[in-house]
């Protein structure tokens, strides 16, 4: 058995392996003690090998993993795995949103990584939901209801959401400030985009690929087909897990 | 100690604030430096001066100014130290490489100005920078806007003179700069008194070429793999290059120097031979600016050479020193200053040049392209440099950063996946 940690900054992702594939996932909330928490996942498991990624990889390396590699690599890894022709990658993290670019035998060739603040990140996503008063979850689809989209300048998750504030204090429709607002981040993944290059196929991956505004938005804009796994988030855990047992 | 806080009372410094900064250079400096393995032993003359930055060589700068010297305070690569010490004047670069919260220099900066200015700033009018307070005369320079505009600001506190750097290398430029060289030549003799003849300016270009010969020589050991010394350890060799005593400076790199080739006869190494070798290029790093070298050596990586003005363009060119006349030196000496390549010049087809003879030359894996935020001129130039890298094959990375730790996460995993993706 080969385990992959994923140790995130909302949430702790594992997927264990045997020699046909995944026997077995986890996805928990990272909590306070994140340590701890990775600690508990892992020793249920009676691993060969344990591989970690995420922001928490060097604590785990000090402790319980036999190696570790970064959230980019394990993307990389995991979705070219679920989707063997995949070229590009984006992945919308909790605190950073990526663009991934392999070569043709799959090795990250290049990638671009949002500059520290949460503008367009998972973190965005959630604050701006909460504003407008939908779940996270329902946050794409009453989205994707909008009859027009009402722009926000700011992607200044704080100046946002004070923006956000008084367009509803306007009676402006949640439902299309939410568009706007999943516009203006699909406008900065283009850009990315645009930096690494676009290569067949595009992967969305990590758990912002459950937002279904996201996807269509990219798919027009991009004018193509934008493939995601059915447990998104899990991407970067199973490429922790296939590196462990690929690694000699 | 007892002895330094008066000196720093009479200085004017605000004692507390000091404290506080003092506080927290041990920690990251144990953090950062000694901490590492296999330090090559004449690093104890580094570490020495540094438990020393406010202490004896302040105590050395007022020494000579209360026997009549000057003390000149600098900022940039233009300022021609064979000039300064010609007139018998010490010169010292004056860092700004930390956040140093200062609701005085906020109040006269704009928020978006980059983090060196406005920490050489925040020094001055936070009054902690003993440097600063040492300074009878700060030279500034018209390199970037940021700078140029600063130094009107600084003049309001303190005396600061600036020269007129040129932005092209044409005859006319040329001849702007050789004028400015003369005219600071002029003005040092002014400010200490002392008559700057060819046996004195002989005497300065002597010691600086000699300082920037045994900087090469030490840089010229890094070449080797398994490299001798951590990038970490050489960029504290050349960040103290700007302040200490250049003579006996020289001296102590020129014994690390040859440490550093006997290890390179021995074959041994502070990393691992197949470490990734990697090139810094970019924004100056001034004291105590660590924290990017820091994460990529822990990432596992090995810096072999700086492309910066902390670094390379520091030592890389030499006055000619076979010049007899005072008017052939002080030529030979604005020669040697054109032949810069900093990002304030347009064209600057010359450092993409010499960023690709430092890859060939020290063997380098991988390029990390540091710019400060809101530096300009670096930042803009990263697309020809990336792009002239690109084309030759050569692995980039483009980090934009300030002093605050706020993204050392982020920097690490963006370091981390630019390795991965080179080995
Ligand atoms: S980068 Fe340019 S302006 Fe800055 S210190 Fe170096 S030479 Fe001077
Ligand atoms: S880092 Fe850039 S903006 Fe700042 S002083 Fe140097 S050249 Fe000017």
């Amino acid at each position: 058995m080969f385990v992959g940690i994923d140790i995130g900054s909302r949430s702790i992702k594992l997927v264990a392996l045997n020699g046909q594939g995944i026997e077995d996932y986890k996805v928990v909330d990272t909590g306070f003690n994140p340590h701890d928490r990775s600690l508990e996942l892992v020793q249920a498991y009676n691993a060969e090998k344990i591989v970690a990624t995420g922001y928490g990889r060097h604590f785990a390396r000090e402790d319980f993993a036999d190696g570790v590699i970064t959230e980019i690599k394990a993307h990389g890894i995991g979705n070219r795995y679920l989707f063997t022709q995949c070229r590009t990658i984006v992945d919308i993290g909790g605190q950073d949103s990526k663009v991934i670019s392999l070569d043709a035998t799959g090795r990250v060739a290049d990638f671009q990584m949002n500059d520290r603040c949460a503008a367009g990140t998972g973190k965005f996503l959630e604050i701006m939901s909460k504003t407008l008063g939908f779940t996270l979850d329902e946050f794409g689809p009453e989205s994707l209801l909008a009859e027009n989209a009402v722009r926000v300048n700011s992607m200044c998750t704080v100046f946002a959401e004070s923006e956000v504030i008084s367009l509803l204090a306007k009676k402006e429709n949640p439902r299309n400030i939410g568009l706007g607002l999943h516009q203006s981040i699909i406008d900065r993944i283009n850009s990315m985009l645009h930096r690494v290059g676009i290569n067949d196929d595009i992967v969305l991956s990590g758990g912002v690929g459950r937002n279904p505004c996201i996807r269509q938005l990219l798919e027009q804009k991009l004018g193509r087909p934008v493939y995601i796994y059915e447990h998104p988030e899990l991407a970067g855990a199973l490429g922790a897990a296939l590196t462990a047992r690929d690694a000699e | 100690m007892s002895d330094y806080r008066k000196m720093w009372q009479k200085l004017g410094l605000d004692l507390e604030a000091h404290d506080q900064l003092l506080a927290v250079i041990p920690q990251a400096y144990g953090d950062v430096y000694t901490s590492q393995a296999k330090r090559p032993e004449g690093m104890g003359y580094l570490d020495f001066v540094m438990s020393e930055i406010h202490g004896l060589r302040i105590k050395e700068l007022n020494d000579l100014r209360e026997a009549g010297g000057k003390v000149l305070g600098t900022f940039c690569l233009y300022v021609p130290e064979e000039i300064a010490l010609a007139g018998g004047a010490a010169c010292v670069g004056i860092c700004g490489g930390a956040d140093w919260p200062s609701p005085e220099a906020d109040a006269v900066l704009p928020r978006n100005l980059c983090p060196l200015i406005k920490s050489f700033m925040s020094f001055k009018l936070g009054k902690v920078c003993p440097y600063f307070e040492s300074s009878d005369m700060i030279v500034g320079e018209t390199t970037c806007d940021g700078k140029k505009k600063a130094y009107e600001v600084l003049g309001e506190y303190t005396n600061v003179y600036t020269m007129h750097t040129p932005q092209m290398k044409d005859e006319a430029s040329h001849e702007l700069w050789l004028k400015e060289v003369e005219k600071f030549k002029n003005k040092v003799e002014e400010l200490t008194g002392n008559t700057i003849d060819a046996e004195a300016l002989a005497k300065g270009i002597g010691i600086v070429n000699a300082k920037r010969a045994a900087l090469k020589r030490m840089n010229d050991a890094r070449k080797a793999n398994p490299a001798p010394i951590s990038g970490r350890d050489a960029l504290l060799i050349q960040q103290v290059a700007f302040y200490d005593d250049p003579i006996r400076f020289t001296d102590s790199v020129n014994k690390i120097a040859a440490e550093l080739e006997q290890r390179v006869v021995e074959g041994k190494g502070v990393a691992p031979a197949n470490a990734p070798r990697i090139l810094m290029s970019g924004c100056p790093m001034a004291v105590p600016n660590w924290k990017l070298p820091f994460i990529v050596e822990s990432a596992g990586a090995i810096i072999v050479a700086e492309e910066s003005c902390i670094g390379h363009r520091y030592f890389r060119d030499m006055v000619d020193a076979t010049a007899t006349t005072e008017e052939a030196k002080i030529k030979a000496i604005a020669d040697r200053y054109m032949k810069l390549d900093c990002a304030c010049f347009t064209p600057n087809k010359e450092r993409i040049d010499n960023i690709k003879k430092l890859v060939e030359d020290y063997n380098v894996d991988g390029v990390i392209h540091y710019s400060l935020q809101f530096c300009d001129p670096f930042t803009v130039e990263y697309n020809s440099v990336e792009k002239a890298l690109k084309d030759a094959n050569i692995p980039v990375l483009k980090i934009e950063t300030d002093y605050s730790m706020e993204d050392a996460g982020q920097l690490s995993t963006r370091v981390e996946a630019f390795l991965e993706t080179i080995k």
